[in-house]
């Protein structure tokens, strides 16, 4: 009956009840979802390259395999870095939310310090695998691996500088309705890199090991 | 190390009188624009109302010059090739060398498919999709001004490997191995590789914008079954652009890999797969040929109901049939290799699948000629095209469904069979198309029709022009001609490659024709000067002044059915003395010009030549600019100016609308 109410009132007001008649979304709106087609994007290329990945997993050259490199105790403190990551940008999100500042700087510390030790941890597997005479260019499949892998952490790489940019705009212009906004790709952004870290894990180092 | 990594003064090709020939006249021909343009002082003209502007009008029409002058170049490369063939017959070997004439048919390619078409769709869809969604610009503007910054960087990087150093010779789609390292040493690929790399990420920003602005920003009213379906067509080819350009930008950066650090991803060696680069290319080759025509049907559905004074025939069809190709675009890219080695099983879904799509395009056919069918045609210059798509399409069409059955395509694989079909539909389609929109949204973006002769001159020598150039190409396919040879021995070849010549010196004509065409219209302008609503059409943006404001609608136009400006005229008794209401007008925010689309274009060419020369501190000087450009626009104070009411109440009463919607 509440509902109803509330219908007729918006009736009443002039207000379109149809969403795709409503005329352009605020800019809020907009911007999140051109982030969101973005994001669709970036995960279409990341599809490419598992794609290359798959097809090229098994072709060794006779160098070494998945099964002999892959070290599952750093693979495992690597996502629990990259997931509490997500966790304390959550946490940002709701100081931004409620206009923060020194709760909004804290939890980005924490962000930017949990995706720190998870790039630096690929690096030292990265480094590791080099000197163990597995480097890219060893074989195609070493090739995909450090491609694939090295795309995400790339992605983070330009997350980490994006955050620290988003915290001097914070610091120079405050929340104001663009900053906020960015915070919100921002956000958007570092959760999706989670995404693709799941299916990473899962179809480069679970199922790698396992062959 | 050296300074300038590979580059040294051995890269510019002075011993070939024909490069520099070429090359010399290209500077010349800048440095002419560029004296005119400082001994005029337009600079500061170009710098505040062009080259900063985030209007989607004006990026619309920049992009569409950058095609008209690519296309200029493409068809230089053509009439080369055309008039190799045409003497390198039997014992001799024609004028061009195997490396250039390599070098030409890549370039061709490249230059027709990224340089000219896609920027001249992209121009119109920039132009007409805000106006005809009725609001004041795209979703980013600045973005929009980046993607055209970006686009041109590529052209920019494409031109100058004709100066220095080469091009690829490895035809425009560059497969491997042929374009790894190993046999292609030389920087050629790498000029390809950047180049499209970098406008690449141009054309995914404009699909991310396209997308965003035509599903978030519409007029109040405009739900998705009211839009025109040129906004259909631009959504459908977006959504292909986003999930399309993705794929190919990794594609690349994989032979990149291969070439810059020794990766093995399609190398013979280390265990690459040559075929994987072939099938991700068509993963994304197939969805751009439909991210080109599908714009390209949009503007023949606007121009056959304008001009036939009818609403369009089927518009759930045409909108259905429409969406359907854009799913089915993705799955049928394995018909541009049957003689991979695939398993009959495979070939057989390819060729169904692309057989499938034959239905809605068939669809889209029909509704066109229902569409005229009793209707009152004006034979404008835009229909005139309209028409000769029609007839030439369902030919190049046909021909496609032939090759989409994997034994005969076997046949004709990599012949000029294949060179004569894509050209059909391209040049019969997507060339079509264009200049069928220039002609049509030409008098609504500056204000003055183009000259009707010249325009119907161009139309005629195009289309015997392609006939003669390009029906002789499937005789050729069907005697075993392969495509790219530099000479051949088969002597009965020659008449129909020397009739070939004859059809592309027609083409000349035309292409001449549209020359004179602009210049004659620009002479006579005062001339043909038009109101709102030159055409009788029936769309939105149709309602603003011709050229419109910055604003493009003082007061967003109240959307209540399909072709809403049609209706309105239709209602409105007697539109030409009723009187204009006086309405209440409120001040606009537009969106403030910025110079981060120059600037990112500018480092984005530094790093592109920078990373094709091997010159490693110059490219870090590139990407550091790029950055900083970016962060300079995050931390600008203002982002939006603001026009007053008055003068947009000015200038609404100095362009009086005819009908207010």
């Amino acid at each position: 009956m509440n509902v109803n109410v509330a219908l007729e009132e918006d009736v009443r007001q002039g207000a379109r009840t149809i969403a795709s008649e409503a005329g352009p979304a605020p800019k809020r709106i907009v911007v999140g979802y051109g982030f969101w087609i973005f994001l669709l994007s970036d995960i279409v290329m990341f599809a490419a390259l598992f794609a290359a990945y798959a097809v090229l997993a098994h072709a060794t050259a006779g160098g070494p395999s998945g099964a002999q490199l892959f070290n599952q105790v750093s693979v495992a403190i690597e996502t629990a870095c990259l997931l509490a990551s997500s966790y304390t940008c959550g946490l940002m999100s709701l100081a931004i939310g409620s206009q923060r500042r020194l709760r909004t700087y804290v939890a980005a510390v924490f962000t930017f310090v949990l995706g720190a030790a998870f790039l630096t941890l690929e690096l030292r597997e990265f480094a590791g695998m080099i000197a163990a005479g597995a480097p890219p260019q060893r074989s195609a499949f070493l090739s995909a691996f450090f491609t694939l892998v090295g795309c995400h952490g790339l992605h983070v790489t330009v997350g980490l500088i994006w955050l620290v940019v988003m915290m001097l705009q914070i610091a120079v212009k405050g929340f104001r309705p663009t900053v906020e906004r960015r915070l919100l790709c921002f956000s958007l952004f570092w959760h999706a890199l989670d995404i693709i870290w799941v299916w990473l894990f899962t179809v480069v180092y679970l199922m790698g090991v396992q062959s | 190390m050296t300074l300038l990594g590979k580059l040294s003064w051995s890269a510019i090709p002075f011993d070939q009188p024909i490069v520099m020939g070429a090359t010399a006249m290209m500077v010349l021909v800048i440095v002419f624009v560029l004296g005119w343009v400082t001994l005029k002082g337009y600079w500061p003209y170009l710098w505040k109302e062009w080259i900063t502007s985030v209007d989607h009008k004006r990026i619309g029409v920049m992009y569409i010059i950058l095609a008209l002058i690519m296309l200029l170049r493409g068809f230089s490369d053509a009439i080369m090739m055309r008039a190799q063939q045409a003497v390198a017959a039997g014992g001799a070997q024609g004028y061009l060398p195997p490396e250039h004439f390599d070098q030409i048919f890549s370039a061709h390619g490249t230059i027709m498919i990224f340089f000219m078409a896609m920027p001249f769709v992209i121009g119109l869809m920039n132009f007409v999709v805000p106006l005809q969604l009725g609001v004041r610009d795209m979703a980013f503007p600045t973005l929009n001004s980046v993607a055209l910054g970006l686009t041109a960087s590529g052209i920019l990087l494409t031109n100058i490997s004709l100066a220095v150093g080469e091009f690829a010779k490895t035809g425009w789609v560059a497969y491997p191995p042929l374009s790894e390292l190993q046999f292609s040493p030389g920087v050629g690929v790498d000029y390809y590789l950047w180049a499209l790399q970098i406008s690449g990420v141009g054309t995914l920003m404009t699909g991310i914008n396209f997308v965003t602005t035509i599903l978030k920003t519409r007029a109040p009213g405009m739900s998705y079954m009211r839009m025109p379906v040129f906004c259909w067509t631009a959504l459908a080819s977006n959504l292909l652009i986003v999930a399309a350009f993705p794929v190919l930008t990794a594609t690349f950066a994989m032979l990149l890999l291969d070439r810059y650090l020794g990766f093995h991803f399609f190398t013979t060696d280390g265990q690459g797969n040559a075929m994987m680069y072939v099938n991700l290319f068509w993963v994304w080759g197939h969805p751009e040929v439909y991210i080109l025509i599908l714009p390209a049907f949009g503007v023949f559905s606007e121009v056959v109901s304008t001009f036939s004074g009818k609403p369009l025939f089927g518009y759930r069809s045409m909108v259905a049939a429409t969406m359907v190709i854009c799913v089915l675009s993705f799955i049928v890219w394995l018909h541009h290799f049957f003689t991979m080695g695939a398993s009959a099983n495979v070939n057989g879904f390819f060729g169904v699948m692309t057989m499938i799509i034959a239905v809605p395009t068939g669809v889209k056919v029909f509704n066109w000629l229902f569409t005229m069918y009793g209707g009152r045609i004006r034979f404008t210059v835009p229909i005139l095209w309209s028409l000769g798509f029609m007839v030439t399409f369902v030919i190049g069409g046909m021909t496609g469904v032939l090759m989409a059955v994997p034994p005969a395509d076997f046949q004709v694989h990599n012949s000029l069979f294949l060179v004569a079909h894509f050209h059909n539909v391209i040049i019969g389609g997507v060339v079509f198309g264009v200049l069928a929109g220039y002609n049509y949204w030409f008098p609504k973006a500056f204000g003055f029709k183009l000259d009707e002769r010249w325009g119907v001159a161009s139309f005629w020598c195009w289309l015997i022009g392609f006939y003669l150039a390009f029906m002789p190409l499937y005789v050729l396919g069907l005697m075993g001609m392969t495509r790219r040879m530099q000479h051949y021995d088969v002597v009965s070849w020659q008449p129909w490659l020397l009739a070939a010549a004859a059809g592309v010196v027609v083409i000349l004509a035309g292409i001449a024709c549209q020359v004179i065409q602009l210049v004659v219209s620009i002479r006579d302008r005062e001339n043909l000067r038009v109101s709102a609503d030159p055409w009788n059409a029936r769309t939105l943006e149709w309602t603003t002044a011709s050229p419109p404001p910055p604003w493009n609608f003082a007061v967003l136009p109240q959307v209540a059915e399909i072709d809403a400006y049609w209706e309105k005229k239709q209602r409105a008794p007697d539109h030409q003395t009723s009187p204009v209401q006086e309405r209440e007008y409120a001040a606009i925010e537009v969106p403030k010009n910025s110079a981060a689309g120059f600037s990112t274009a500018f480092f984005a060419v530094i790093s592109g030549f920078a990373l094709i020369w091997h010159i490693w501190w110059m490219a870090g000087i590139g990407v550091l600019g790029i950055f900083l450009t970016m962060l300079v626009f995050a931390f600008r104070e203002e982002e939006e100016i603001e026009v007053p009411a008055e003068q947009i109440a000015a200038f609404d009463r100095a362009h009086p609308a005819e009908v207010v919607v």
